[in-house]
């Protein structure tokens, strides 16, 4: 089995064809989320707060965010989306009665994750740009990290969906998983300042982590090594979990 | 030359045998009934023809490619209607098409023809912009089958092709398998209806538990285990002996109850014994030709529909 780049894309547009009927009601929200985390957070709680790592702290959320946006993107399409495609819509069956291979839905749904993630993720950073919260030109690095995030927990949702026999364990994985990522994933104030070293170590195991402080990275315009090791990380995990899916998605389609 | 060479295949699930030590061959251009009930191992059968299930034991040959190994190739020049409905319901019947040819890597101009003339071909032109969940089952199956065309396919396989349907869409449907076949398409189907098997089929492999049990053109296979004529009339288990004696009956006769159904050649000398015994009502007699049914009874006990 090896996986055909042709095939993994009429996978995608599967996808993107369900979605060109739904993306103007599914659109507009992803507007207003955005909005809202940043009057509430930013405005609301951030009038408390007269700077946070040197900035105000609506400017000091607002690259985090960014990558929630990109994380919320792909997990919901890559979670519930999927489960519903493979088990009630019968959608991977159907594929594999044609040219297509499991390998090819695989990689085709990973490709729409990351669509998805920069959808949501790209929406969010032109609001954020549009209130002036990203500093131009640098910020604009932040862009090829959206996709990059929508990777990242494409693989991870999955690696978790595949694996899951009942739709009600989804929940699990948005309220015991991405809610605590969200909240602690520097997104909201700096991890290292409220964790010591040991335990700093540990919180790099956290996915979110590591490209909200991408993120963070370039809409400050400062790098340090650290960028390496996040970057590392990220595409790392990405490919493991994809690697470990292949197995999974095979078996439960060609049994 | 055979488009399916299957040789001694067996599939398990778990403790279950799915599939038996199969053997067959489907000529080109020939419509190839896998006739069986529920469970009996007919889907297993399909999905390892397009190359889906692995068999544990032996391998199918395609267009003479392994259908395992060469899975993509062989699922290039085929089509296949599954049983469960697997259309995109939010979409509607053309775009539902120009999904699955992309699946196929069809694009453009191409696409779009196909598309355009299968709608026509199959009547759905009508319904071209309406979503699929506002179809009924009759346009829905006609679009599951256009889907499998959507590839051009050499063989098409269809899963319960008629199952559920009402019995003017089931002709349509027939009529569109015969139009297929003499453009030379190759038809590999499953199906528990006996008088399916017999309008569409030049040969039927006969499933049940697993294994195919008989197998042979439809008339043929009557004429092998059966006598022409069958005779269902109603009668006292302790009765039947006297009636019967005598009679070159062909198998056992059939008990359900009263209800008692014999093959014979001839059926004219039970019918006067009958006429003689009751000539009021005749016990309720039927007399027909044998048909798939009888036969299935008569090998298995049991009946194709439904089971039990």
């Amino acid at each position: 089995m090896s996986v055909s780049v042709p095939h993994a894309l009429a996978v995608l547009r599967r996808n993107a064809a369900m979605y060109a009927r739904t993306w103007k009601t599914s659109l507009l929200p992803n507007f207003f989320e955005p909005v809202l985390y940043l009057a509430a957070m930013g405005v609301g709680v951030g009038s408390y707060i007269t700077e946070m790592a040197g900035m105000s702290y609506v400017e000091y959320i607002a690259p985090g965010l960014v990558m929630v946006a990109a994380m919320q993107g792909a997990s919901f399409e890559v979670t519930y989306n999927i489960y519903v495609r493979l088990t009630y819509e019968k959608a991977y069956d159907a594929m594999l009665t044609t040219p297509i291979e499991p390998d090819d839905v695989l990689v085709g749904e990973a490709l729409w994750g990351v669509t998805r993630a920069s959808i949501y993720g790209g929406a969010f950073f032109l609001v954020v740009a549009a209130f002036g919260l990203a500093p131009m030109p640098h910020a604009l690095l932040a862009i090829p990290l959206v996709p990059l995030a929508g990777l990242l927990f494409s693989a991870i949702g999955m690696a978790y969906s595949l694996r899951v026999y009942t739709i009600d364990l989804f929940s699990f994985y948005f309220t015991l998983f991405l809610t605590p990522l969200f909240l602690f994933s520097g997104v909201f104030f700096p991890l290292e300042e409220r964790l010591s070293s040991g335990w700093m170590m540990v919180a790099e195991v956290l996915p979110l982590l590591h490209p909200v402080r991408l993120a963070r990275a370039a809409f400050s315009g400062e790098f340090s090594l650290q960028v390496l090791w996040d970057l590392a990380y990220t595409f790392g995990l990405s490919t493991v979990l994809l690697l470990s899916s292949r197995r999974i998605i095979s078996r439960r389609l060609t049994t | 030359m055979h488009v399916i060479e299957a040789e001694n295949v067996s599939k398990r699930f778990g403790n279950r045998i799915a599939v038996d030590a199969l053997n067959l061959r489907v000529p080109k251009g020939a419509c190839y009934g896998l006739l069986g009930p529920n469970g009996a191992g007919k889907t297993t059968t399909l999905r390892m023809t397009y190359g889906v299930t692995r068999p544990d034991i032996g391998s199918i040959k395609v267009f003479g490619l392994d259908s395992v190994k060469h899975g993509r190739a062989v699922r290039s020049r085929i089509g296949v209607t599954l049983q469960d409905t697997v259309m995109i319901e939010a979409l509607d019947v053309y775009d539902n098409l120009k999904v699955f040819g992309r699946y196929h890597l069809l694009s453009g101009v191409e696409l779009d023809r196909r598309a355009r003339d299968l709608m026509e071909r199959l009547e759905l032109d009508s319904h071209a912009g309406m979503p699929v969940k506002t179809l009924s089952g009759g346009f829905q199956r006609r679009l599951a089958v256009a889907l499998s065309l959507m590839s051009k396919p050499e063989l098409l396989i269809l899963d319960e092709p008629t199952t559920g349907l009402d019995p003017a869409v089931r002709v349509t449907l027939w009529e569109l398998v015969r139009e297929l076949r003499r453009e030379g398409t190759t038809v590999l189907l499953t199906t528990h209806y006996m008088d399916e098997a017999e309008r569409l089929c030049d040969e039927l492999a006969i499933f049940s538990q697993g294994r195919v049990i008989a197998e042979g053109a439809p008339k043929a296979l009557i004429r092998e285990h059966l006598a022409r004529e069958a005779v269902e009339f109603e009668i006292d288990a302790d009765d039947d002996a006297a009636l019967l004696q005598g009679l070159s009956i062909s198998g056992r006769p059939l008990r359900i109850g009263r209800r008692t159904t014999v093959y014979l050649n001839d059926a004219a000398p039970l019918l006067a014994r009958l006429r003689e015994a009751d000539p009021e009502d005749l016990g309720n007699m039927v007399v027909r030709p044998t048909n798939l049914e009888d036969v299935f009874l008569t090998l298995t006990g049991t009946r194709l529909e439904g089971g039990a």
